[in-house]
């Protein structure tokens, strides 16, 4: 018997479903492409603002326990004019290619969403979440259903392509933003941004380790979070979850999709398993599936919700 | 654990009118070529090259506001170290030749006290802009010494790349390992392929967590802090962005030329 690890996901069809996270690795074509050839479904940019951002000063990702690590990079990137530079003839690229864009408001979301058209990308993601950058995601108000709604509708207008929302695991409301998300036009769910934020402090020198004192958590430790905040979108919207936290195994992708996830996003596991945890994960998937007599991923998404 | 350990600082050592060796209370295992996070709290983290390991030290030359700030640190003071991390030199065949250009000597000379230690036959072409910006010459005293500098102030006048093609032409060796500014280890490296000799090279690029996932110091599709720091010729004729340009701390590209 063969398993099929195919995946539509909002129009899109990966050839499985781990998708390379938003802000890991993703600098360069070059280095999207190799995790392309490791074996990931699909690849998600760095975040793209619309002026270089140096981001915040050393530490920006530390681990502060085996599971667990605390990242506030800031949105380091060289900003839109760069990204056109570095995402041109992405035609050829052997995997669909997500956008990741921030910017500080409706205005300049919709901005940026007109002035990547250029960019051949499959689909954009829009990050309303961030739990560590002044301006941006959380710290500028956007994780309510009320602003969700406005920057889904501008960036709606401004494109043709999927459109997903990253959301945080930090809000009470949570089935209201992705319900004013898929109300405003979004085509998926990215679940969920980091977690926190967090802070670890050096008890050598009672200083924070992250320069920016807090940042937001990720690795395996955020994975029961993740899967509770897809279990509840589930049941909340339509639309398809792309459900990210905690996944380093073809287990955990297993009970992510179970949960409700159409697809699963990578990031952190790349620290535990290498840039071929894509493969790894697929590999997992594909064995889990047989051995327990299933034929698609189909047969799985969402089963958490059966009674 | 991803995460500093902080280090008090047991004495510290000039090297040169611009550099110090800040030596720490731990003893460590590292390769030559590896590099630690060192972070002062509350300012900044910034890689550095392990240049002792019994006990552990970091060489540090004075050229921005975050080794300013290391300069004025001194015994008894703490540091947060992070690492060693990367991949770093390997020790190929008999006879080798390590080329060093400005600073780049920090990393080289550990690796020479290692390969002299495992009875490799060893020739260090040092390259300085004066006699004054030398230093860690007795670490290379067992090795065969060429010197060259800017001003003809100490040894040769002229470029270290010259005293290499001069010296293949003499000489064979089993592998050239350079660290120094990107353009130059370029053309060491374009000598080599000339002369059909095995190639390895330290790159910089601007890190930030140091174990391969950020993608800030990507080079090509390889992450200079975890990939590397040092590339092998097999490596070094894939890669495009070799002696081309850098990044900043956003990302942007930032040409040698």
């Amino acid at each position: 018997m063969t398993i099929e690890l195919e995946v539509k996901l909002a129009g899109l069809k990966l050839r499985n479903p781990t998708i390379l996270a938003a802000g890991i690795l993703g600098i360069s074509k070059k280095v999207l492409e190799r995790v392309a050839i490791s074996g990931a479904g699909a690849v998600t940019t760095k975040s793209i603002t619309v002026k270089p951002r140096k981001g915040h000063n050393n530490p920006i990702f530390i681990q502060t326990t085996r599971e667990s690590f605390l990242n506030a990079v800031g949105y380091s990137n060289p900003g839109l004019e760069a990204a056109k530079k570095e995402f041109e003839n992405l035609n050829d690229f052997p995997v669909p290619v997500v956008g990741s864009l921030v910017a500080t408001d409706a205005e300049e979301y919709a901005y940026l969403t007109e002035n990547v058209r250029e960019i051949d990308f499959k689909a954009i993601e829009i990050v309303l979440s961030c739990p560590h950058t002044p301006g941006f995601g959380v710290l500028a108000g956007h994780s309510t259903p009320e602003a969700t709604k406005e920057i889904t509708s501008a960036v709606r207008k401004k494109t043709k392509l999927p459109l997903f929302i990253k959301v945080s695991p930090n809000v009470m409301d949570l089935g209201k933003i992705v319900k004013a998300a898929e109300r405003a036009g979004a085509d998926g769910i990215t679940a969920v941004n980091t977690l926190g934020p967090g802070m670890a402090i050096d008890i050598e020198t009672g200083k924070p380790v992250l320069d920016f004192k807090v940042g937001g958590l990720s690795g395996p430790a955020l994975k029961p979070i993740a899967i509770r905040c897809v279990y509840d979108i589930y049941e909340s919207v339509r639309i398809p979850i792309i459900g990210v936290g905690g996944i380093t195994t073809g287990k955990d992708a297993i009970e992510m999709m179970m949960a409700g996830a159409t697809a699963v996003g990578i990031g952190t596991g790349i620290y535990y398993r290498g840039i071929d945890v894509f493969k790894k994960v697929c590999d997992e998937i594909t064995e889990f599936l047989k051995s327990h007599g299933y034929s698609s991923l189909n047969e799985i998404i969402g089963i958490a919700h059966r009674d | 654990m991803e995460i500093p350990e902080v280090l008090e600082i047991k004495n510290v050592v000039k090297e040169n009118w611009k550099t110090k060796t800040f030596f720490f209370y731990k003893n460590i295992e590292a390769e030559p070529g590896q590099f630690v996070m060192v972070w002062i709290p509350r300012l900044d983290e910034k890689p550095f090259a392990v240049t002792f390991t019994n006990p552990f030290g970091i060489t540090v030359t004075k050229i921005g506001p975050f080794s300013t700030t290391l300069h004025q640190m001194y015994e008894g003071q703490k540091l947060g170290i992070r690492g060693p991390y990367g991949h770093g030199f390997e020790l190929k065949g008999e006879k080798i030749c390590i080329l060093s250009g400005g600073y780049g000597i920090i990393p080289l000379s550990f690796l020479s006290e290692r390969a002299l230690l495992k009875n490799h036959e060893v020739t260090a072409i040092v390259g300085a802009r004066t006699k004054d910006d030398l230093f860690f010459l007795d670490r290379l005293k067992k090795s065969k010494l060429i010197i060259t500098t800017d001003d003809g102030s100490a040894g040769m006048k002229g470029f270290a790349t010259d005293a290499l093609k001069n010296e293949l032409k003499k000489e064979s060796y089993d592998c050239v390992y350079t660290c120094g500014p990107e353009v130059m280890m370029k053309k060491v490296f374009e000598i080599c392929e000339n002369f059909g000799i095995e190639c390895q090279v330290s790159l910089e690029r601007y890190m930030k967590c140091g174990f391969g996932i950020c993608g800030q110091c990507c080079i090509d599709d390889l992450t200079v802090c975890k990939d590397g720091p040092v590339f092998s010729s097999e490596q070094l004729r894939k890669l495009t962005e070799f002696g081309v340009f850098n990044r900043d701390d956003s990302g942007s590209k930032i040409y040698f030329h």
